[in-house]
């Protein structure tokens, strides 16, 4: 059984408010759609690298995408 | 299914076709004969000969098709399948080492060659399988 990971995203919402398809984003970060698929799910945890273009290809921060919850 | 999961998939299937197809072929040798007596080295060569070009035929004929779909993605790859590569090959790593010390095992108590070389061969055959399964597991279920 793979361990949830506590980290969510709102990458989903914010690729359809921005009219994107997810070849669309998945191109524009360089990784497969598939991969797009199963972070938007929060089945794969991106890297740093990963999560701060991912951010960038929305112009926003970090933190407006990627949320962890208070202690 | 990306490129790097296809890949997975055509070692699994040669590997699971390969290795039941080789023991079937070494006991066909025995007849009666103890199990040390049989010529295992070229079975066990054709094997591991036939299992590599089954995975490399399986996976470009694979390809080939995807291609058709996908052009761009059918031999592409990214950060998600090196992750879940590195954790798949850490499982192997871990089955090689058990592989090993058994062979080291066998070496102390001088057992015949026959089952020196087949438990390395095991150790081989399981680490792939089971470093194959683990990394499709971690495609389906998601690595986090």
């Amino acid at each position: 059984m793979v361990k949830p990971t506590l980290v969510t995203n709102s990458i989903r919402a914010r690729r359809e408010e921005a009219r994107l398809t997810q070849a669309d984003l998945a191109g524009r970060i360089g990784v497969t759609r598939q991969t797009l698929i199963a972070i938007e799910q929060g089945k794969y945890s991106p890297t740093l690298e990963l999560a701060f273009q991912i951010a960038r290809a929305f112009e926003v921060g970090i933190d407006d995408l990627f949320q962890y919850p208070e202690d | 299914m990306v490129y790097a999961e296809r890949n997975i998939w055509a070692t699994l299937l040669a590997t699971a076709v390969v290795i039941p197809c080789y023991v079937i072929v070494i006991l066909q040798q025995v007849g009666g004969r103890p199990l040390t007596s049989v010529d295992w080295l070229p079975t066990m060569l054709w094997a591991i000969g036939i299992s590599i070009a089954a995975t490399v035929v399986l996976g470009i004929v694979w390809g080939i098709i995807a291609a058709r779909r996908d052009p761009k993605g059918a031999t592409t790859s990214d950060v998600r399948d090196r992750d879940i590569d590195r954790m798949g090959g850490r499982i192997e790593h871990g089955l090689l080492v058990v592989a090993g010390l058994g062979v080291i095992a066998l070496c102390a108590v001088g057992a015949d060659v026959f089952w020196i070389a087949n438990a390395m061969f095991l150790g081989f055959a399981v680490s792939t399988f089971v470093g194959s399964i683990a990394r499709l597991i971690a495609y389906r279920r998601g690595l986090v």
